[in-house]
Protein backbone atom coordinates (compact mmCIF):
# COMPACT_ATOMS: atom_id res chain seq x y z
CA UNK A 1 0.00 0.00 0.00
CA UNK A 2 1.34 3.63 -0.90
CA UNK A 3 -0.49 7.13 0.44
CA UNK A 4 0.19 8.40 -2.85
CA UNK A 5 -1.08 5.57 -5.30
CA UNK A 6 2.31 4.29 -6.36
CA UNK A 7 4.79 1.60 -4.56
CA UNK A 8 7.60 1.68 -7.02
CA UNK A 9 8.71 4.36 -9.52
CA UNK A 10 8.73 2.39 -12.19
CA UNK A 11 6.34 4.62 -14.78
CA UNK A 12 6.38 6.84 -17.11
CA UNK A 13 6.87 10.28 -16.17
CA UNK A 14 4.30 11.29 -18.98
CA UNK A 15 1.32 9.86 -17.41
CA UNK A 16 2.18 10.45 -13.42
CA UNK A 17 -0.05 13.42 -12.07
CA UNK A 18 -0.91 14.18 -8.43
CA UNK A 19 1.83 12.17 -5.85
CA UNK A 20 0.24 13.75 -2.90
CA UNK A 21 -0.97 11.36 -0.19
CA UNK A 22 -4.60 10.98 0.65
CA UNK A 23 -6.04 11.81 -2.90
CA UNK A 24 -9.64 12.20 -2.68
CA UNK A 25 -9.82 14.09 0.52
CA UNK A 26 -8.97 17.18 -1.45
CA UNK A 27 -12.41 18.78 -0.49
CA UNK A 28 -12.23 17.50 3.00
CA UNK A 29 -8.94 18.99 3.62
CA UNK A 30 -10.01 22.05 2.15
CA UNK A 31 -12.95 22.30 4.60
CA UNK A 32 -10.47 21.75 7.33
CA UNK A 33 -8.51 24.63 6.23
CA UNK A 34 -11.07 26.85 6.14
CA UNK A 35 -12.51 25.54 9.85
CA UNK A 36 -8.88 26.43 10.86
CA UNK A 37 -8.73 29.81 9.27
CA UNK A 38 -11.57 31.31 10.44
CA UNK A 39 -10.92 29.61 14.04
CA UNK A 40 -7.59 31.11 14.50
CA UNK A 41 -9.29 34.89 13.88
CA UNK A 42 -11.90 33.57 16.55
CA UNK A 43 -8.90 33.07 19.15
CA UNK A 44 -7.08 35.77 18.10
CA UNK A 45 -9.88 38.13 19.06
CA UNK A 46 -10.67 36.56 21.95
CA UNK A 47 -6.78 36.80 23.23
CA UNK A 48 -6.62 40.18 22.01
CA UNK A 49 -9.62 41.57 24.10
CA UNK A 50 -8.00 39.89 27.05
CA UNK A 51 -4.66 41.20 26.01
CA UNK A 52 -6.01 44.58 25.96
CA UNK A 53 -8.30 44.39 28.96
CA UNK A 54 -4.98 44.04 31.18
CA UNK A 55 -2.73 46.29 29.27
CA UNK A 56 -5.82 49.17 29.74
CA UNK A 57 -5.65 47.89 33.31
CA UNK A 58 -2.09 48.66 33.53
CA UNK A 59 -1.87 51.42 32.06
CA UNK A 60 -4.59 52.96 34.62
CA UNK A 61 -2.44 51.54 37.56
CA UNK A 62 0.54 53.30 36.45
CA UNK A 63 -1.10 56.48 36.13
CA UNK A 64 -2.78 56.02 39.66
CA UNK A 65 0.54 55.20 41.00
CA UNK A 66 3.12 57.65 39.02
CA UNK B 1 6.69 18.47 -21.35
CA UNK B 2 6.39 16.35 -24.54
CA UNK B 3 10.15 16.60 -26.06
CA UNK B 4 13.29 18.32 -25.04
CA UNK B 5 12.28 21.73 -25.93
CA UNK B 6 9.29 22.03 -24.26
CA UNK B 7 11.07 20.25 -20.85
CA UNK B 8 13.59 23.24 -21.04
CA UNK B 9 10.81 26.04 -21.85
CA UNK B 10 8.59 24.92 -18.78
CA UNK B 11 11.59 24.11 -16.55
CA UNK B 12 12.95 27.86 -17.34
CA UNK B 13 9.29 29.29 -16.85
CA UNK B 14 9.05 27.52 -13.53
CA UNK B 15 12.77 28.40 -12.42
CA UNK B 16 11.60 32.28 -13.55
CA UNK B 17 8.63 32.69 -11.58
CA UNK B 18 10.06 30.82 -8.53
CA UNK B 19 13.36 33.09 -8.29
CA UNK B 20 10.87 36.08 -8.54
CA UNK B 21 9.03 34.86 -5.79
CA UNK B 22 12.56 34.57 -3.54
CA UNK B 23 13.42 38.14 -4.93
CA UNK B 24 9.76 39.66 -3.79
CA UNK B 25 9.88 38.10 -0.63
CA UNK B 26 12.19 41.10 0.37
CA UNK B 27 9.52 43.41 -0.31
CA UNK B 28 7.99 42.07 2.81
CA UNK B 29 11.34 41.86 4.57
CA UNK B 30 11.40 45.72 3.46
CA UNK B 31 8.04 46.92 4.63
CA UNK B 32 8.50 45.30 7.89
CA UNK B 33 11.60 47.56 8.77
CA UNK B 34 10.25 50.15 6.92
CA UNK B 35 7.28 49.51 9.01
CA UNK B 36 8.90 49.24 12.46
CA UNK B 37 11.54 51.84 12.19
CA UNK B 38 8.55 54.28 11.39
CA UNK B 39 6.80 53.68 14.45
CA UNK B 40 7.74 55.02 17.95
CA UNK B 41 9.73 52.46 20.19
CA UNK B 42 6.51 51.52 22.66
CA UNK B 43 5.01 49.87 19.61
CA UNK B 44 7.46 47.64 18.15
CA UNK B 45 6.36 44.71 18.44
CA UNK B 46 3.16 44.85 18.10
CA UNK B 47 3.71 46.85 14.41
CA UNK B 48 5.98 44.25 13.28
CA UNK B 49 3.83 41.63 13.91
CA UNK B 50 0.97 42.90 12.56
CA UNK B 51 2.54 43.24 9.41
CA UNK B 52 4.28 39.38 9.80
CA UNK B 53 1.03 37.84 10.06
CA UNK B 54 -0.15 38.93 6.68
CA UNK B 55 2.08 36.31 5.01
CA UNK B 56 -0.06 33.17 6.64
CA UNK B 57 -3.41 34.99 6.72
CA UNK B 58 -3.48 36.31 3.38
CA UNK B 59 -1.27 33.03 1.55
CA UNK B 60 -4.26 30.43 3.19
CA UNK B 61 -7.44 32.55 1.99
CA UNK B 62 -5.51 33.64 -1.49
CA UNK B 63 -5.43 29.27 -1.47
CA UNK B 64 -8.73 29.04 -0.83
CA UNK B 65 -10.46 31.51 -2.66
CA UNK B 66 -8.52 34.10 -4.12
CA UNK B 67 -6.67 32.58 -6.97
CA UNK B 68 -10.39 31.02 -7.34
CA UNK B 69 -11.36 34.78 -8.24
CA UNK B 70 -8.34 36.02 -10.99
CA UNK B 71 -9.45 33.16 -12.98
CA UNK B 72 -13.53 33.27 -12.83
CA UNK B 73 -13.98 37.21 -12.60
CA UNK B 74 -12.59 38.65 -15.87
CA UNK B 75 -16.05 39.28 -17.27
CA UNK B 76 -17.68 39.63 -14.43
CA UNK B 77 -20.26 40.65 -13.50
CA UNK B 78 -20.83 43.39 -16.37
CA UNK B 79 -19.61 41.53 -19.05
CA UNK B 80 -20.77 38.19 -18.28
CA UNK B 81 -20.60 35.24 -15.89
CA UNK B 82 -18.30 33.64 -13.96
CA UNK B 83 -15.87 32.05 -15.96
CA UNK B 84 -16.22 29.11 -13.95
CA UNK B 85 -14.35 26.42 -16.40
CA UNK B 86 -11.32 28.25 -16.00
CA UNK B 87 -11.79 28.60 -12.54
CA UNK B 88 -12.14 24.69 -12.28
CA UNK B 89 -8.32 24.34 -12.12
CA UNK B 90 -7.55 26.76 -9.46
CA UNK B 91 -9.75 25.53 -6.77
CA UNK B 92 -8.05 24.70 -3.60
CA UNK B 93 -9.06 20.92 -4.20
CA UNK B 94 -8.21 21.05 -7.64
CA UNK B 95 -5.27 18.37 -8.93
CA UNK B 96 -3.36 21.32 -10.27
CA UNK B 97 -3.10 22.55 -6.66
CA UNK B 98 -0.80 20.41 -5.36
CA UNK B 99 2.33 17.83 -5.99
CA UNK B 100 1.42 16.90 -9.61
CA UNK B 101 4.54 16.20 -12.18
CA UNK B 102 2.58 17.21 -14.97
CA UNK B 103 2.02 20.97 -13.85
CA UNK B 104 5.06 22.86 -13.32
CA UNK B 105 3.54 26.34 -13.37
CA UNK B 106 0.55 26.78 -11.34
CA UNK B 107 2.22 26.57 -7.83
CA UNK B 108 4.86 29.42 -8.96
CA UNK B 109 2.69 31.34 -11.25
CA UNK B 110 0.15 31.37 -8.14
CA UNK B 111 3.27 32.02 -5.45
CA UNK B 112 4.06 35.47 -7.89
CA UNK B 113 0.29 36.40 -7.32
CA UNK B 114 0.53 35.79 -3.77
CA UNK B 115 3.50 37.75 -3.14
CA UNK B 116 2.15 40.87 -4.86
CA UNK B 117 -1.29 39.81 -2.52
CA UNK B 118 1.46 40.32 0.51
CA UNK B 119 2.30 43.49 -1.24
CA UNK B 120 -1.04 45.33 -1.27
CA UNK B 121 -1.70 44.37 2.25
CA UNK B 122 1.54 45.78 3.24
CA UNK B 123 1.48 48.73 2.02
CA UNK B 124 -2.12 49.49 3.60
CA UNK B 125 -0.30 48.47 7.33
CA UNK B 126 2.28 50.87 7.15
CA UNK B 127 -0.29 53.68 6.59
CA UNK B 128 -2.69 52.80 9.74
CA UNK B 129 0.49 51.86 12.49
CA UNK B 130 0.11 52.74 16.22
CA UNK B 131 -3.69 52.83 16.71
CA UNK B 132 -5.50 50.07 15.29
CA UNK B 133 -6.50 47.03 16.36
CA UNK B 134 -4.45 44.24 15.06
CA UNK B 135 -7.47 41.47 14.38
CA UNK B 136 -9.63 44.66 13.24
CA UNK B 137 -6.18 45.25 10.47
CA UNK B 138 -6.08 41.61 9.44
CA UNK B 139 -9.60 41.80 7.64
CA UNK B 140 -8.39 44.67 5.94
CA UNK B 141 -4.84 42.49 5.21
CA UNK B 142 -7.60 39.38 3.67
CA UNK B 143 -9.99 41.63 1.92
CA UNK B 144 -7.21 43.90 0.12
CA UNK B 145 -4.92 40.69 -0.78
CA UNK B 146 -7.19 37.80 -1.82
CA UNK B 147 -10.15 39.74 -2.62
CA UNK B 148 -10.18 43.25 -4.23
CA UNK B 149 -6.65 43.75 -5.81
CA UNK B 150 -7.30 40.17 -7.53
CA UNK B 151 -10.64 40.93 -8.67
CA UNK B 152 -8.87 44.21 -10.18
CA UNK B 153 -6.07 42.11 -11.49
CA UNK B 154 -8.99 39.29 -13.15
CA UNK B 155 -10.60 43.26 -14.69
CA UNK B 156 -7.36 44.73 -16.15
CA UNK B 157 -4.21 42.39 -15.27
CA UNK B 158 -5.59 39.30 -17.33
CA UNK B 159 -5.25 38.71 -21.06
CA UNK B 160 -9.36 38.56 -21.14
CA UNK B 161 -10.11 41.03 -18.93
CA UNK B 162 -13.26 43.31 -19.62
CA UNK B 163 -11.43 46.39 -19.01
CA UNK B 164 -8.39 45.18 -21.31
CA UNK B 165 -11.14 44.49 -23.84
CA UNK B 166 -13.42 47.59 -23.41
CA UNK B 167 -11.53 50.30 -22.23
CA UNK B 168 -7.71 49.48 -23.38
CA UNK B 169 -6.39 49.98 -20.34
CA UNK B 170 -3.35 49.05 -19.74
CA UNK B 171 -0.83 48.50 -16.29
CA UNK B 172 1.84 46.17 -17.12
CA UNK B 173 3.55 46.61 -13.99
CA UNK B 174 0.64 47.41 -11.56
CA UNK B 175 0.76 51.19 -11.20
CA UNK B 176 -2.74 51.08 -10.68
CA UNK B 177 -3.73 47.14 -10.07
CA UNK B 178 -1.04 46.91 -6.95
CA UNK B 179 -0.66 50.64 -6.30
CA UNK B 180 -3.23 52.74 -6.78
CA UNK B 181 -5.45 49.66 -5.07
CA UNK B 182 -3.85 49.85 -2.04
CA UNK B 183 -3.12 53.43 -1.73
CA UNK B 184 -7.02 53.90 -2.25
CA UNK B 185 -7.84 51.59 0.30
CA UNK B 186 -5.60 52.85 3.31
CA UNK B 187 -7.25 56.26 2.55
CA UNK B 188 -10.00 54.36 3.21
CA UNK B 189 -8.97 53.34 6.24
CA UNK B 190 -7.74 56.11 7.72
CA UNK B 191 -10.55 58.09 6.33
CA UNK B 192 -12.46 56.07 9.42
CA UNK B 193 -9.43 55.34 11.50
CA UNK B 194 -8.44 58.75 12.40
CA UNK B 195 -5.02 60.15 13.61
CA UNK B 196 -2.68 59.32 16.44
CA UNK B 197 -3.08 61.32 19.38
CA UNK B 198 -0.69 64.06 19.30
CA UNK B 199 -0.82 64.20 15.30
CA UNK B 200 -2.45 67.74 14.70
CA UNK B 201 -2.16 69.86 17.54
CA UNK B 202 -5.34 72.06 18.93
CA UNK B 203 -5.39 74.17 15.73
CA UNK B 204 -4.87 71.26 13.28
CA UNK B 205 -1.88 71.75 12.30
CA UNK B 206 0.08 68.92 11.99
CA UNK B 207 3.45 67.61 13.87
CA UNK B 208 5.93 65.55 12.40
CA UNK B 209 6.04 62.45 14.16
CA UNK B 210 9.64 61.74 13.11
CA UNK B 211 10.76 57.65 12.28
CA UNK B 212 12.75 56.44 15.39
CA UNK B 213 15.34 54.65 13.36
CA UNK B 214 16.04 56.61 10.03
CA UNK B 215 18.71 54.25 9.36
CA UNK B 216 16.91 51.46 9.85
CA UNK B 217 14.16 52.90 7.72
CA UNK B 218 16.37 53.49 4.51
CA UNK B 219 17.75 49.75 4.77
CA UNK B 220 13.64 48.98 4.89
CA UNK B 221 13.56 50.99 1.76
CA UNK B 222 16.62 49.34 -0.38
CA UNK B 223 14.68 45.75 0.39
CA UNK B 224 11.79 47.19 -1.37
CA UNK B 225 13.88 48.30 -4.48
CA UNK B 226 15.24 45.08 -4.52
CA UNK B 227 12.21 43.23 -4.14
CA UNK B 228 10.79 45.42 -6.70
CA UNK B 229 13.40 43.99 -9.49
CA UNK B 230 11.80 40.42 -8.65
CA UNK B 231 8.25 42.19 -8.86
CA UNK B 232 8.94 43.50 -12.52
CA UNK B 233 10.16 40.35 -13.54
CA UNK B 234 6.94 38.22 -12.43
CA UNK B 235 4.45 40.60 -14.27
CA UNK B 236 6.26 39.14 -17.38
CA UNK B 237 5.91 36.13 -19.27
CA UNK B 238 9.46 35.27 -19.86
CA UNK B 239 9.17 33.25 -23.19
CA UNK B 240 6.77 32.16 -25.09
CA UNK B 241 5.89 31.38 -29.33
CA UNK B 242 3.32 33.59 -31.34
CA UNK B 243 1.55 29.84 -32.31
CA UNK B 244 0.71 29.66 -28.37
CA UNK B 245 -0.24 33.48 -27.77
CA UNK B 246 -2.75 32.58 -30.70
CA UNK B 247 -3.52 36.25 -31.64
CA UNK B 248 -2.33 37.99 -34.17
CA UNK B 249 1.59 38.53 -34.02
CA UNK B 250 2.46 37.05 -36.99
CA UNK B 251 5.87 34.61 -37.99
CA UNK B 252 7.76 32.31 -35.55
CA UNK B 253 10.06 34.77 -33.19
CA UNK B 254 9.41 33.96 -29.65
CA UNK B 255 9.60 36.29 -27.13
CA UNK B 256 8.66 37.50 -23.74
CA UNK B 257 5.29 39.61 -22.66
CA UNK B 258 3.77 41.49 -20.25
CA UNK B 259 0.65 39.89 -18.51
CA UNK B 260 -1.67 40.82 -21.80
CA UNK B 261 0.99 38.72 -23.31
CA UNK B 262 1.99 41.57 -25.66
CA UNK B 263 5.39 41.77 -26.52
CA UNK B 264 8.20 43.33 -24.45
CA UNK B 265 12.10 42.51 -22.78
CA UNK B 266 13.32 42.24 -19.79
CA UNK B 267 16.19 44.45 -20.80
CA UNK B 268 13.72 47.37 -21.17
CA UNK B 269 11.98 46.74 -18.60
CA UNK B 270 15.69 46.69 -16.46
CA UNK B 271 15.58 50.32 -18.34
CA UNK B 272 12.85 51.73 -17.17
CA UNK B 273 13.05 50.50 -13.65
CA UNK B 274 16.17 52.99 -13.18
CA UNK B 275 15.21 55.67 -15.13
CA UNK B 276 11.93 56.04 -13.11
CA UNK B 277 13.76 55.16 -9.94
CA UNK B 278 16.44 57.89 -10.76
CA UNK B 279 13.94 60.08 -11.75
CA UNK B 280 11.75 59.53 -8.86
CA UNK B 281 14.76 60.02 -6.18
CA UNK B 282 16.03 63.13 -7.96
CA UNK B 283 12.78 64.90 -7.87
CA UNK B 284 11.73 63.91 -4.80
CA UNK B 285 15.37 65.08 -3.33
CA UNK B 286 14.23 68.74 -4.48
CA UNK B 287 10.68 69.04 -3.60
CA UNK B 288 11.26 67.99 -0.30
CA UNK B 289 14.80 70.02 0.13
CA UNK B 290 16.76 67.01 0.64
CA UNK B 291 14.59 65.18 3.15
CA UNK B 292 15.49 61.46 3.62
CA UNK B 293 12.60 59.52 4.44
CA UNK B 294 10.76 61.27 1.10
CA UNK B 295 14.00 61.30 -1.22
CA UNK B 296 14.22 57.52 -0.05
CA UNK B 297 10.10 56.62 -0.76
CA UNK B 298 10.28 59.46 -3.35
CA UNK B 299 12.68 56.27 -5.76
CA UNK B 300 9.76 54.08 -4.90
CA UNK B 301 6.94 56.36 -6.09
CA UNK B 302 8.93 57.03 -9.11
CA UNK B 303 9.19 53.60 -10.21
CA UNK B 304 5.32 53.22 -9.83
CA UNK B 305 4.58 56.17 -11.48
CA UNK B 306 5.68 54.80 -14.19
CA UNK B 307 5.03 50.98 -14.11
CA UNK B 308 2.16 51.11 -15.89
CA UNK B 309 3.75 51.86 -19.17
CA UNK B 310 7.56 50.77 -18.32
CA UNK B 311 7.29 48.12 -20.97
CA UNK B 312 7.33 50.30 -23.92
CA UNK B 313 8.88 53.60 -22.72
CA UNK B 314 11.90 54.96 -23.79
CA UNK B 315 14.26 54.71 -20.92
CA UNK B 316 13.80 58.85 -20.82
CA UNK B 317 10.32 58.92 -20.75
CA UNK B 318 10.39 56.55 -17.41
CA UNK B 319 12.90 59.08 -16.05
CA UNK B 320 10.44 62.39 -16.34
CA UNK B 321 7.27 60.47 -16.17
CA UNK B 322 8.62 58.94 -12.69
CA UNK B 323 9.96 62.56 -11.41
CA UNK B 324 6.46 64.32 -12.72
CA UNK B 325 4.12 61.17 -10.28
CA UNK B 326 6.44 62.00 -7.51
CA UNK B 327 5.88 66.38 -7.11
CA UNK B 328 2.29 65.39 -7.80
CA UNK B 329 2.19 62.68 -4.81
CA UNK B 330 4.36 64.63 -2.65
CA UNK B 331 2.47 67.75 -2.91
CA UNK B 332 -1.14 65.53 -3.04
CA UNK B 333 0.29 64.48 0.37
CA UNK B 334 0.46 67.39 2.49
CA UNK B 335 -3.02 68.93 0.91
CA UNK B 336 -4.79 66.33 2.21
CA UNK B 337 -2.94 65.75 5.69
CA UNK B 338 -3.67 69.76 5.65
CA UNK B 339 -7.50 69.42 4.53
CA UNK B 340 -8.44 66.07 5.80
CA UNK B 341 -6.24 65.36 8.71
CA UNK B 342 -6.21 62.11 8.06
CA UNK B 343 -2.66 61.22 9.47
CA UNK B 344 -0.74 58.24 7.06
CA UNK B 345 2.26 57.33 9.18
CA UNK B 346 4.34 56.47 6.09
CA UNK B 347 2.87 58.67 2.88
CA UNK B 348 1.94 55.03 1.75
CA UNK B 349 -1.43 56.33 0.26
CA UNK B 350 0.89 58.93 -1.84
CA UNK B 351 3.85 56.69 -2.73
CA UNK B 352 1.47 54.29 -3.84
CA UNK B 353 -2.22 55.51 -4.36
CA UNK B 354 -1.46 59.37 -5.72
CA UNK B 355 1.63 58.16 -7.61
CA UNK B 356 0.02 55.16 -9.00
CA UNK B 357 -3.10 57.28 -10.62
CA UNK B 358 -0.94 59.47 -11.81
CA UNK B 359 1.16 56.94 -13.46
CA UNK B 360 -1.96 55.49 -14.99
CA UNK B 361 -3.23 59.10 -16.05
CA UNK B 362 -0.28 59.78 -18.26
CA UNK B 363 0.66 56.58 -20.02
CA UNK B 364 -3.06 57.00 -21.04
CA UNK B 365 -1.39 60.35 -22.90
CA UNK B 366 2.13 58.82 -23.53
CA UNK B 367 0.76 55.31 -24.99
CA UNK B 368 -2.17 56.78 -26.93
CA UNK B 369 -3.63 54.75 -29.33
CA UNK B 370 -1.12 51.42 -28.74
CA UNK B 371 -2.16 48.32 -29.22
CA UNK B 372 -3.55 46.68 -25.61
CA UNK B 373 -4.02 43.37 -26.44
CA UNK B 374 -2.38 40.98 -29.36
CA UNK B 375 -6.30 39.47 -29.75
CA UNK B 376 -8.35 40.98 -32.43
CA UNK B 377 -11.54 43.78 -30.75
CA UNK B 378 -9.79 45.23 -27.81
CA UNK B 379 -9.74 48.74 -27.59
CA UNK B 380 -6.70 50.41 -28.08
CA UNK B 381 -5.04 52.48 -24.89
CA UNK B 382 -6.31 55.96 -24.55
CA UNK B 383 -6.27 58.65 -21.95
CA UNK B 384 -10.05 58.01 -21.09
CA UNK B 385 -9.95 54.44 -20.02
CA UNK B 386 -6.77 54.97 -18.48
CA UNK B 387 -8.44 57.44 -16.03
CA UNK B 388 -11.53 55.20 -15.76
CA UNK B 389 -9.31 52.74 -14.85
CA UNK B 390 -7.58 54.84 -12.20
CA UNK B 391 -11.13 55.95 -10.88
CA UNK B 392 -11.89 52.05 -10.62
CA UNK B 393 -8.58 50.94 -8.87
CA UNK B 394 -8.21 53.47 -6.32
CA UNK B 395 -12.37 54.63 -5.51
CA UNK B 396 -14.42 51.65 -6.75
CA UNK B 397 -12.41 48.86 -5.29
CA UNK B 398 -9.82 50.64 -3.41
CA UNK B 399 -11.40 53.54 -1.18
CA UNK B 400 -15.00 52.48 -0.94
CA UNK B 401 -15.00 48.62 0.11
CA UNK B 402 -12.83 50.31 2.89
CA UNK B 403 -14.53 52.69 4.14
CA UNK B 404 -17.35 50.71 3.97
CA UNK B 405 -15.85 48.09 5.79
CA UNK B 406 -14.06 50.07 8.23
CA UNK B 407 -16.73 52.22 9.52
CA UNK B 408 -18.75 48.85 10.26
CA UNK B 409 -15.76 47.82 12.63
CA UNK B 410 -15.79 51.43 14.04
CA UNK B 411 -20.12 51.24 15.03
CA UNK B 412 -19.06 47.64 16.37
CA UNK B 413 -16.27 49.00 18.33
CA UNK B 414 -13.71 46.56 17.29
CA UNK B 415 -11.52 49.00 15.14
CA UNK B 416 -9.48 51.25 17.25
CA UNK B 417 -7.62 50.60 20.15
CA UNK B 418 -7.96 52.34 24.02
CA UNK B 419 -6.50 55.90 24.10
CA UNK B 420 -4.71 54.27 27.45
CA UNK B 421 -3.06 52.62 25.64
CA UNK B 422 -2.08 54.49 22.51
CA UNK B 423 -0.75 56.61 24.88
CA UNK B 424 1.01 53.99 27.35
CA UNK B 425 2.00 52.29 23.92
CA UNK B 426 0.59 48.61 22.05
CA UNK B 427 3.92 46.93 23.82
CA UNK B 428 3.63 48.41 27.04
CA UNK B 429 2.87 45.32 29.09
CA UNK B 430 5.59 42.98 27.52
CA UNK B 431 7.62 46.52 28.61
CA UNK B 432 6.53 46.05 31.64
CA UNK B 433 7.33 42.64 32.08
CA UNK B 434 10.47 43.17 30.30
CA UNK B 435 11.32 45.66 32.47
CA UNK B 436 10.87 43.74 35.95
CA UNK B 437 12.57 41.15 34.69
CA UNK B 438 15.49 43.08 34.21
CA UNK B 439 15.38 44.63 37.28
CA UNK B 440 15.25 41.28 38.96
CA UNK B 441 18.08 40.02 36.96
CA UNK B 442 20.39 42.64 38.27
CA UNK B 443 18.78 42.37 42.18
CA UNK B 444 19.89 38.62 41.47
CA UNK B 445 23.70 40.03 39.57
CA UNK B 446 24.52 42.42 42.58
CA UNK B 447 23.20 39.86 45.40
CA UNK B 448 25.94 37.17 43.47
CA UNK B 449 28.51 40.05 43.55
CA UNK B 450 28.03 40.96 46.93
CA UNK B 451 28.56 37.36 47.79
CA UNK B 452 31.52 36.90 46.03
CA UNK B 453 32.95 39.62 47.36
CA UNK B 454 32.28 38.58 50.85
CA UNK B 455 34.35 35.10 50.04
CA UNK B 456 37.53 36.63 48.71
Amino acid sequence: MSTIGYQQWAVDLAYVNSIYPFQGSEILMTIIGAVFWLGWHKVQFNQENHQMNEANEAANESSDNP
Amino acid sequence: MDGNLNALTTIFTEFYYWVTVVFMFLIHVGFCLYEVSASRQKNHMHTLMKNVMIIPLVTITFFLFGWWIYWTFPNFPLFGTLDLDAGRNNLPWSETMGTNLNDHITGVFWAAFLLFSWTAASIVSGSVIERIRSSAFWIHAILIGSVFWIIDAAWGWHYAGWMVRELGYHDAYASGVIHAIAGGYALGVLTVLGPRIGKFDANGVARIIPPHNPWLLAVGIFMIYTGFWGFYAACNVPIISPTLIDGQITGTTWTATNIYLTPTTLSAITFNFLMSLSGGLMAAYIVSKGDAFWTFSGGLAGIITASAGNDLYHPMQALFIGATGVICAYKLHYWVERKFKIDDAVGAVAVHGYAGVVGLIISGFVLWGVPSSPFEGYAAINPIGQLLGALIMFGLLGFLPAYLVTRLQSSLGVLRIPETIELQGLDFVDNQSCELAKEQLAAIEKERSAYGKTRS
